[in-house]
């Protein structure tokens, strides 16, 4: 914009009509609208995900009718006078508190709507206990006593220290305990299954009856007899640690006066709220975030941790992409490179476009009938009929899930890749076919390596759809609870026949199939969090090669 | 510019300025042939060579030979066919679809066209190069050595020698000696196109194409460039498209003329320049039109 006048006869354009400024503001705004949307969603992400694990103090509520209660406040709420009615009080100030007072095994309810108006007196008494449990949730109260090996501790002998190290050392018992039931239990017990299997086997390969059978029965039978002593012994062992555990107990008492005495090895963490400074806070949230990303979840999911619906993700997501990227390039490349551009190559185009507008249940219901039942039950009859009729490969898993999922996503590979090799020039094609190169070598050599970042975009963006989606794996092969992980140190390593647990699931069971929703909101915030910041690292992982490429392909400057 | 408005208002017809009715008498058409004869003989024969891209003509009826060993220079306005009958040569214009062709193209006296020619054998013995610099996305020393890389050599000996050899054939042995391993795209425009010419020689080739080598360079990149066809003269036969005249004048021996996908006039350079026979010929490298 020159700031000389116009010349005389030229009239000056008005700068309403050649700046098109209300289309910019127009453009703008939907931009920023987009904008803001995305930023609170992450920003309430952030807040409830983070937040969710920070211990609060612990309040002791008086209440009018004389009823003592003690929990963490969640949360205040302003009630229409109406609504009271439902609580048959008068509630001058209208404002109710949701107070967290765990002991759901004495009250049958984690949470109480507490009306702020009823409440007499508030405390923070500086000796009650948080107590973490694996079972029932939390307790909220004080401790009583202490038994060591039958000898009783009590008032000033149980210090938090004291107290503390007893409960590491129950820790420790339980891990010893969870290792005897896990790889020593269980692992006998595989034996013992292989074992039944190969003479099923036998029998139905030679026929009972036959030498073969017979040899392969006296090994069943000498093998069974080692495996039960073994069995019996770890067994034993375990009862042992068991009666040595239960010696250790703690008895709790809460505000308004009930007992419960438990094995201090039930407790996962105990601290006092109302005394802990921030770095203490921090560290019981540290400790809690650890617990979340590293252990298996306990009751129904609600608590504990979501290491095994991480892993199921990402492992998932990763043989997804492996089965997914081939499938695409290969599609794109035959239709690209290979295909005469025509009616039947535009048609099939348009097919693979509208496959990505396919409800994914859809393809959940494809992948049950299709890969589960008619690919896993051939399987099954053909290598692991000994087990049937317990389907092997013929039931939802994890090679299935990986599949639907691929299916699923393949368009978007597709459509990126052809793009991608499209925006290769011509004159590299030229080039190398004039150096005397075959067509696949052509592309083998310089159009793939060149269409590389495209081809890792499509795949970023089939990465980040088919790690969050549910619905479709829902029906092939993702669980409420998979007992074991599909990747573990027994052959063959990688189990693809296993059901397994997966982040998005979890999420929805979670929120909508859990005993208290408002008890697992908490988690709930927080495995989204942690699902969008593992679709988050895998993408910025792709992102990163992609860039590398990148610069290699930077044009040079004349 | 008056030649290009000329070919879209009248297909065939070779202008007003000559006084010629062209688009009806092709029948009656002769190309003038005073070629300089090369020591080795014709090395390429173009006979009765016609192509068509869909439906319209491209080239009519061309009849040529190249002799071996010199450098002989396409000439003509744009859209004269030129760059073409260059491709077809190797056959490149197979890569577009819809190109029918007649007639028939000897090389050594075997014929290019038929479903039995080996295609990438025929190319191997043909070095291309293009208008725009087109190394490849890979370091210095894979460029180079991709013709080797496509038949299979994993022999590094073999492998070094040719590097060297084709570089320094290419005179860019001595700038990038120390950085061989270094992505050829860091390479400037000029630096790139003789890293192109040393990638068409390391396959050992017969022929050299050239489709206006020069025209995206600056003049100084254009002057070595030219230097090395002329070094490079007699090891190769050189077939080279120029839209620039001093170019064809000062590297080519033999010159040939297209108009309108005709050959007008090919012959001795000199001749071309300073004599020719057919006037048309005469009023394009006049620049009186084209």
């Amino acid at each position: 914009m020159g700031s000389a006048s116009p010349p005389k006869g030229q009239r000056q354009p008005s700068k309403a009509r050649h700046t098109g400024e209300p289309q910019q503001w127009c453009l703008g705004g939907a931009l920023l609208l987009g904008l803001a949307m995305i930023a609170g969603f992450i920003l309430l992400l952030l807040w409830n995900g983070l937040g969710a694990f920070f211990p609060k103090r612990v309040e002791v509520l008086e209440l009018a009718d004389g009823t003592r209660l003690a929990g963490e406040i969640f949360r205040k709420e302003r009630i229409k006078v109406q609504d009271s009615g439902l609580e048959q009080g008068k509630e001058p100030s209208g404002v109710r508190l949701l107070v967290r007072t765990g002991n759901f095994d004495l009250y049958n309810e984690d949470f109480k709507w507490v009306p702020e108006g009823k409440i007499e007196k508030r405390g923070l008494p500086p000796d009650i206990w948080f107590v973490e449990r694996l079972e029932w949730g939390p307790f909220v109260g004080f401790v009583e006593k202490l038994t060591l090996n039958g000898r009783e501790l009590k008032g000033e002998e149980v210090s938090p220290e004291f107290l503390r190290n007893a409960q590491e050392e129950g820790a420790r018992r339980r891990e010893r305990m969870r290792g005897l039931e896990r790889k020593g239990l269980s692992r006998v017990n595989q034996e013992m299954e292989k074992e039944r299997l190969l003479l099923k086997r036998a029998a139905r390969i030679y026929g009972e009856g036959t030498q073969e059978y017979a040899r392969q029965k006296r090994r069943y039978e000498w093998l069974m007899e080692t495996l039960s002593a073994r069995y019996k012994e770890l067994e034993g062992e375990l009862e042992r640690l068991r009666a040595e555990d239960s010696r250790t107990t703690i008895s709790l008492i809460t505000v308004d006066g009930k007992r419960k005495t438990l094995r201090l090895s039930e407790v996962v963490r105990m601290y006092r709220p109302n005394e802990l400074d921030l770095l203490a806070r921090l560290k019981v949230y540290g400790s809690r975030w650890w617990e979340f990303l590293t252990q298996e979840p306990r009751e129904a999911n609600t608590e504990g941790g979501i290491m095994p619906a991480i892993f199921g993700t990402f492992v998932m997501t990763v043989i997804m992409s492996l089965l997914v990227a081939p499938f695409g390039v290969v599609a794109a490349l035959f239709l690209r490179e290979y295909a005469r551009q025509g009616f039947l190559v535009s048609a099939i185009r348009i097919a693979v476009n509208n496959l990505a507008g396919v409800p994914s249940i859809v393809y959940g219901v494809f992948g049950l009938g299709f890969f589960a039942y008619t690919i896993g039950g051939r399987i099954d009859s053909l290598f692991y009929s000994e087990r049937l009729p317990n389907p092997t490969f013929g039931t939802g898993g994890l090679l299935w899930s990986s599949l639907t999922l691929a299916l699923l996503t393949v368009p978007v590979v597709i459509v990126a890749t052809e793009e991608a090799l499209a925006a290769v020039p011509s004159s590299m094609r030229e080039g190398s076919l004039a150096c005397g190169a075959s067509k696949w070598q052509t592309v083998r050599y310089i159009v793939i390596p060149r269409a590389m970042p495209g081809i890792l975009t499509g795949l970023i963006l089939a990465m980040a759809r088919g790690a969050g989606e549910v619905a479709p794996l829902m029906l092939v092969g993702v669980v409420k609870m998979a007992p074991e992980l599909p990747v573990d140190e027994t052959f063959p390593y990688i189990h693809l026949e296993r059901s397994f647990m997966h982040l998005a699931f979890h999420i929805f069971d979670l929120g909508f199939q859990s005993r208290n929703s408002e008890a697992a909101k908490p988690m709930v915030f927080a495995s989204t969090l942690v699902l969008v910041g593992l679709v988050a690292v895998m993408n910025m992982v792709a992102v990163i090669i992609r860039n590398k490429l990148r610069k290699k392909f930077a044009e040079g400057h004349f | 510019m008056r030649g290009q408005a000329q070919q879209v208002e009248g297909k065939g017809a070779l202008g007003r300025d000559t006084g010629g009715a062209m688009g009806e008498k092709v029948e009656e058409f002769h190309t003038v042939y005073h070629p300089k004869p090369g020591p080795g003989g014709a090395i390429i024969k173009i006979e009765s060579f016609s192509l068509w891209y869909g439906a319209t003509q491209a080239l009519f009826d061309v009849n040529m030979e190249v002799e071996r060993g010199l450098v002989t220079a396409l000439i003509g306005p744009s859209g004269c066919g030129k760059s073409t009958l260059l491709r077809s040569l190797n056959r490149m214009n197979d890569l577009i679809e819809e190109v029918r062709i007649s007639g028939q193209i000897y090389l050594d006296g075997e014929a290019i066209y038929g479903s039995k020619v080996d295609v990438i054998g025929l190319r191997k013995r043909m070095g291309m190069v293009f208008q725009k610099p087109n190394p490849f996305p890979m370091s210095i020393a894979d460029n180079v050595l991709y013709p080797l890389k496509v038949d299979g050599v994993r022999d590094r000996a073999v492998l070094e020698e040719t590097l060297e050899r084709a570089l320094r054939a290419a005179a860019l042995w001595e700038e990038v000696k120390d950085r061989l391993k270094e992505n050829a795209l860091k390479l400037s425009g000029g630096q790139q196109q003789r890293l192109c010419i040393a990638r068409a020689i390391a396959g050992d080739p017969d022929v050299l194409l050239m489709d206006e080598p020069c025209s995206a360079l600056d003049p100084l990149a254009t002057g070595k460039i030219e230097e090395l066809i002329y070094e490079l003269k007699g090891r190769y036969t050189i077939i080279i498209v120029t839209h620039n005249m001093q170019q064809a004048a000062r590297v080519s021996d033999n010159t040939a003329f297209m108009y309108l996908g005709r050959l007008v006039e090919y012959g001795e350079t000199a001749r071309i320049f300073t004599n020719p026979i057919v006037p048309w010929t005469m009023d394009y490298v006049t620049g009186r039109f084209g």
